[in-house]
């Protein structure tokens, strides 16, 4: 054995056998769900390598006021349309605002918006498909056609009627995205209960006398949860670009704050476009690294909560 | 309570399905899974099931736990406090009788929540039982696991991590946890390979003479029933067709569906020539079930009458006490 080993070179594999074999008489015994799922997350680089774009992207638009020297709302009209430089370091817009202050900022307004409406329209899809799709009869009927209302209204009537009502605000595009997104995931939780239930553990469970929200919310839902992890990261990714073509129309956040989107619409002129990369390159590369970043913690959290891959 | 009183009392149960055609989702018919069935579950018995694939077995096996609901008749469960009608309780009323009555499924691969480790997916029902400390649910499910011949330790693993038989074994071990009196063991060992269905037969066989339970076997395998079972009930679409004890169904055979089921039995004896009987077409549709005795068409006894005239199940002289049929074509029935 020893003879094999020393002969042989170490490989990766090697490596990856040890670290196995120390985590296995490491945990002997003492198996707990919380550390197998952290382990899991951990050991896939993917997700790990996402997890860290995204958290240096959030603190970085968190502690925006610290790190920009420059403020996001106001012009400099000695500086238009400079190219990046020691003193700006993503340049400056054609009104002299500093793109780099723009860019932080704006996360802080794209990221809630993005991420915040789409857990919140999870977090209601989940809820409403998980316990009707599992109980079924005149409960599920009536989420069915809500969700259906819901899904087959236009989007941009919704926003303007918000918009004429309350005025352009933050809160009214969380608002209308959760309304319009949550259909998508009810849906998909639902058709995942459809199937689950018919699971002979959901039979054996209910002649335990168990009840239903405890069946479908307790032992149902972490078999559910692995497509409405994917789906949360993309409709992430697809809000935070309905944000900036809301903003883009006057729609959505007033064009004066600095959102990704309201940055990225600047390249909606050719002449900008074509001569000043810096003020379209640095943000569509951060909504593009952010994005994916988004989706590699959903595959990797996807790929954690399935208990038949090892980590 | 003697050991041969009716644990469970089944009454003329009945359970169709509705079914739904066209968009506006008209009823056009009923499969008639069960159709009128009368039963006593004797306690301390093991009660076998057999029949062809779709004559309504399991969701007979079903409506006694009412995980499906009997749309007519009634189940009458008999304990300690007297008699319950089963049928007219709603889930509160039940709750109580959930756990005196348990089932052990066919599928060892769906039978077991995949996103909980074995302890996992055990403690809750304990908990609804009212084990309140985790310590207490560890060690019952300990105690459990190593009662079907599993390790401790097992708790603490997923359902993906064990074979098939380790799995139907958590099974019955699930099933036991609150300690009912009555099991429906439904087709528990037919998705096993034939080594590891002995192995979990004989580990069912000493659960049941240490803990006193009844069962109710639900099987199309015939070996397996004579084996196990005391009594024998064959169905056939929806209704039982002989019912008698297990020695005098395989030593007299009464009904004629049970002639052919029995000669269907594969026997390891090359110098024994078995007279097979093949019944001709399927199973006729239990949407449209035909006229008269249900068997008929497949019959090779029938006469003019069985196309006609329901059977109902009569009483005949056996050995070891009573022996029921459903047949026009048996002689000398016992008065009742």
């Amino acid at each position: 054995m020893t003879d094999a080993n020393a002969t042989r070179p170490r490989t990766r594999r090697d490596a990856q056998f040890d670290k196995i074999r120390d985590r296995e008489a490491a945990l002997a015994g003492t198996r707990q769900r919380t550390g197998r799922f952290m382990s899991k997350f951990l050991n896939n680089r993917l997700a790990v390598m996402g997890f860290v774009i995204f958290a240096v992207i959030c603190l970085m638009s968190l502690f925006a006021p610290l790190i920009a020297q420059h403020d996001p709302m106001s012009p400099n009209l000695r500086a238009i349309a400079k190219p990046p430089s020691a003193e700006h370091w993503f340049g400056t817009d054609k009104t002299g605002r500093d793109v780099f202050a723009r860019v932080l900022y704006g996360g802080r307004i794209s990221i809630l918006v993005g991420l915040g409406s789409a857990l919140l329209s999870a977090i209601i899809g989940v809820i409403i498909g998980v316990y009707s799709g599992y109980v079924g009869g005149w409960l599920d009927w009536i989420a069915m056609r809500i969700s259906e209302i819901f899904m087959s209204f236009p989007q941009i009537i919704l926003v303007l009627l918000l918009v004429a009502i309350l005025g352009q605000s933050l809160l009214n595009l969380i608002v209308i995205f959760t309304l319009t997104g949550w259909g998508g995931i009810y849906r998909m939780a639902r058709a995942r209960m459809l199937s689950i239930r018919e699971e002979e553990y959901v039979q054996a469970l209910r002649s335990f006398g168990l009840g239903p929200a405890r069946i479908a919310y307790k032992h149902m839902l972490p078999n559910a949860l692995g497509p409405i992890m994917v789906n949360i990261t993309l409709s992430t990714a697809a809000f935070i670009l309905q944000e900036a073509g809301l903003s883009f129309l006057g729609l959505g956040v007033p064009l004066s704050i600095p959102t990704w989107g309201n940055i990225l619409n600047a390249a909606q002129d050719l002449r900008v476009l074509e001569q000043n990369w810096w003020i379209w390159l640095p943000v569509g590369a951060t909504i593009s690294l952010f994005v994916l970043s988004v989706n590699f913690i959903g595959d990797g959290l996807r790929d954690a909560t399935d208990p038949s891959q090892q980590g | 309570m003697q050991p041969n009183d009716p644990i469970l009392k089944l009454r003329d149960v009945q359970v169709h399905f509705p079914v739904k055609t066209g968009v506006f989702k008209r009823v056009t018919g009923h499969v008639r899974a069960v159709d009128g069935v009368d039963l006593d579950v004797r306690r301390g018995e093991v009660l076998g099931l057999v029949g062809e694939s779709g004559c309504g077995k399991t969701t007979l096996g079903k409506a006694i736990l009412q995980l499906v609901r009997a749309t007519q008749g009634t189940v009458t469960y008999s304990g300690e406090d007297g008699e319950t009608e089963l049928t007219s309780l709603d889930d509160a009323g039940l709750f109580r009788f959930r756990k005196r009555l348990q089932i052990v499924f066919q599928d060892p691969h769906s039978s077991l929540n995949p996103a909980f480790t074995i302890f996992g997916s055990l403690e809750d029902p304990l908990r609804h039982y009212g084990v309140k400390t985790r310590e207490e649910r560890r060690k019952i499910v300990g105690d459990l696991l190593e009662a079907v011949n599993m390790r401790r330790e097992s708790m603490d693993r997923y359902p993906h991590e064990f074979s098939g038989g380790q799995r139907q074994r958590i099974g019955i071990a699930r099933a036991l946890s609150i300690e009912p009196e009555l099991i429906v063991c439904d087709e528990a060992v037919s998705a096993l390979d034939v080594s590891i269905q002995a192995q979990v037969l004989q580990l069912l066989m000493a659960l049941k003479r240490e803990k006193n339970l009844t069962y109710v076997f639900i099987t199309h395998d015939l070996s397996v029933t004579e084996y196990l079972c005391d009594r024998i009930a064959v169905m056939y679409l929806g209704k039982i067709v002989e019912l008698c004890d297990a020695e005098d169904l395989y030593a007299n055979t009464l009904h004629p569906y049970s002639e052919a089921l029995l000669s269907a039995i594969p026997v390891a004896d090359l110098d024994k020539k078995s007279r097979r009987i093949v019944l001709q077409g399927d199973v006729p549709s239990p949407v449209n079930p035909p006229s008269g005795c249900p068997f008929h068409p497949r019959c090779r006894y029938a006469v003019d009458r069985c196309k006609t005239e329901v059977p109902e199940l009569r009483r005949f002289k056996s050995a070891k006490g009573e022996h029921m049929a459903a047949c026009h074509l048996i002689d000398q029935p016992l008065a009742e």
